[in-house]
């Protein structure tokens, strides 16, 4: 077996907004048949292709990370939640498109997630206010998800994207909407599969490459 | 018509707090889809607080008394709509819409469910004596008396459990001693074995992916041949595979109760920290009170059910009775009990009310869903609605006689000492399993602590 190298990305969102179903999708190309609730966290491991089809392609693990709860848990379940932060190289932060709620708590899930990462000291030192600045200097690779898009009428679509382009915007992260009981909206080729292998490459790159100036 | 203006006014008050509540707090972290259901909820947490508001108009002597039972009957014949057709019939028609197979028939489904609930809700009336067989059917000491004899219950329940949990949440004894080593330590393990299952799903991703780049995966035996050929050529791999699979689900497993014992941890880390405190000591302090309380409340419970007896007098009356006959100080009897009931009873309902909500709240976070919050919280419509009004049974014998009249005209001919009884049978047999279970509880924590 090839000792690929390791590459740990987040999955965050507010439970219930399909999470787990997602990432089953992005490891498995199937869909999940039987979500249930997650405690704690659970950790699932994609094959990526980094350059795919370039001479300098090279074949990685990427940890997904799919961290349970809501944004107001207890402090002592946010303490414990802290520990899977530890070092990571990716964000997806996942919402449902039909419930507004989600969206607007991933502001409090980057806050959570990031200001871990920069104070080690354990405490969250965030009255959870969002402010821009924080995340213009962000070195982590974001990505924003929408789930459910089969459930929004035809006829709301155009003012529910034009929400989560702002969403995304707010981010500086690329935006990807699908229904994850439908493998089709990440069929290889599609608009969808190059976000989402562009996202991870960034992902690989700023963890190997971007910070040595030169290859690893 | 004062009095019209006035109730009104309350009640139109006692909405605006029911929509508040229903928005800042229990759907905090939800989308509002169907404003029904904050209305109904809104709605019923008025109606139950009017009538609250009557008894208390009572003591006080506003207006006069006709129009006051008026109201009364009123306010009882629109809370028992509510309680036993409106949020039955949406419970059930919120249920059948999470259903996807019986879109097509909702309300009919709906109707079957609101059936059922009402024959389940009759038949509740049988095993129990509480009325006088000369009522007609549908008449509202029938709704009544079985809607009592379920708030009752859930009254006791909730009483017996939390006489025995303030102490024990109070008192700081029953803390575990919990240090930084120990959190670090369990969070170190549950890292751990998050790597080890990060390790064994890559060895199956692997695994597949190389099946499937050498055709493998599609190449399932068909037909009598292949059957025989299977058993004899057995792929390797695939054996392999399902045992590291049964691995991966049993470290996926002891991550979720190491995920759970660390919160745990940390929760009581928290707790130590804040016993520390000025706020925590006080509490502490109260805890002691508390207990001794509980203790007394479970041995008059006792008493009364050994000795068969009902409190004929109330603890105002009482109360004067002691201070007028035994100390000797001499005052106007009947303004003094006025003034005291009202006290008395205000602090009781205030701090029912109270209770009831936070218990609400903290069960609605503990098991609501995106998908379910709405029957949910029809569910605890429901629920408080038949704490109110037996809230509104149990209160009359906290009152002194001239005001326990029109309670009893209006809610007719009850068994009231029935209700007293179950109340403190349910209340005896809440408190001991809540002493049995948080026993049993407090023991196996530190076992599993030092197992680790």
């Amino acid at each position: 077996m090839a000792a690929l190298d390791r590459v740990k990305v987040l999955v965050l969102g507010d439970s219930g907004v399909g999470k787990s179903s997602l990432v089953h999708l992005l490891c498995h190309n199937q869909v999940l048949g039987n979500p249930s609730w997650t405690v704690g966290c659970s950790v699932d491991v994609r094959i990526h292709d980094y350059k795919e089809g370039t001479p300098e392609e090279k074949t990685y693990y990427i940890e997904l990370w799919d961290v349970g709860g809501s944004v107001g848990s207890a402090t002592s379940v946010k303490r414990t939640r802290a520990v899977f932060y530890n070092l990571l190289n990716g964000i997806i932060l996942v919402h449902d498109l039909t419930n507004k709620k989600s969206s607007q708590n991933l502001y409090r899930w980057s806050l959570e997630a990031l200001n871990r990462d920069v104070a080690p000291t354990g405490v969250l030192v965030t009255n959870g206010d969002y402010d821009r600045e924080q995340f213009a200097d962000n070195q982590i690779p974001l990505l924003v998800i929408g789930t459910k898009l089969d459930q929004i009428p035809e006829t709301k679509r155009n003012e529910v994207l034009t929400r989560t382009a702002f969403l995304a915007e707010d981010f500086n992260a690329e935006e990807i909407n699908l229904d994850c009981t439908n493998p089709r909206y990440l069929a290889a080729g599609s608009s969808n599969a190059v976000k989402l292998s562009r996202f991870f490459d960034k992902v690989i790159e700023k963890r190997y490459f971007l910070r040595d100036g030169n290859q690893v | 018509i004062q009095m019209l203006n006035a109730s009104s006014l309350l009640q139109v008050l006692f909405f605006g707090f029911g929509w508040l509540f229903f928005m800042r707090k229990l759907f905090k972290d939800y989308e509002v889809r169907q404003y029904v259901v904050q209305v109904i909820f809104s709605v019923t947490f008025a109606f139950s607080c009017t009538m609250f508001e009557l008894i208390i108009f009572e003591i006080l002597g506003v207006l006069n008394s006709s129009s006051r039972y008026f109201h009364w009957k009123l306010n009882l014949c629109v809370i028992l709509l509510i309680l036993v057709f409106m949020v039955p019939f949406y419970i059930g028609y919120f249920v059948v819409s999470n259903i996807r197979l019986l879109h097509r028939q909702k309300l009919l489904f709906a109707c079957v469910l609101w059936l059922t609930f009402m024959y389940f809700f009759w038949k509740l009336g049988d095993p129990f004596p509480i009325l006088s067989p000369k009522h007609g059917i549908l008449s509202i000491e029938q709704l009544i008396s079985r809607v009592g004899v379920i708030g009752v219950t859930l009254m006791a329940l909730l009483s017996g459990f939390g006489a025995v949990n303030c102490p024990y949440t109070y008192m700081s004894y029953f803390l575990r001693n919990v240090t930084d080593a120990d959190i670090l330590a369990l969070e170190r393990r549950l890292l751990q074995t998050m790597d080890m299952i990060v390790s064994k799903k890559k060895r199956i991703a692997v695994a597949h992916r190389t099946m499937f780049q050498r055709g493998e995966v599609h190449n399932k035996p068909t037909g009598f041949w292949g059957m025989i050929k299977s058993v004899t050529t057995s792929v390797p791999g695939s054996e392999n595979l399902s045992l590291i699979q049964q691995e991966v689900d049993a470290l996926e497993e002891l991550s979720r109760q190491l995920f759970l014992e660390t919160a745990d941890l940390h929760a009581t880390k928290e707790r130590i920290e804040y016993s520390k405190t000025f706020q925590g000591k006080y509490f502490n302090f109260l805890g002691y009170f508390f207990s001794i309380y509980c203790v007394w409340k479970i041995f008059m419970a006792t008493i009364n059910i050994v000795f068969d007896r009902v409190g004929k007098t109330d603890p105002v009356t009482r109360g004067i009775e002691i201070t007028v006959n035994y100390l000797g100080i001499q005052f106007d009897v009947k303004f003094w009990s006025q003034h005291i009931s009202f006290i008395l009873v205000g602090i009781i309902i205030v701090t029912s009310i109270r209770g009831l909500l936070i218990t609400l709240t903290k069960f609605f976070y503990a098991i609501s869903s995106s998908k379910s919050s709405n029957v949910i919280v029809l569910l605890l419509a429901q629920i408080m609605g038949m704490y109110f009004v037996s809230s509104v049974l149990l209160i009359r014998m906290s009152m002194p006689p001239e005001y326990r009249i029109i309670i009893t005209e209006v809610l007719g001919e009850l068994q009231f000492n029935f209700y007293h009884r179950w109340f403190d049978v349910i209340f005896l047999v809440s408190a001991l399993s809540s002493i049995l279970f948080l026993y049993l509880a407090h023991k196996q924590a530190p076992e599993k602590h030092m197992a680790l």
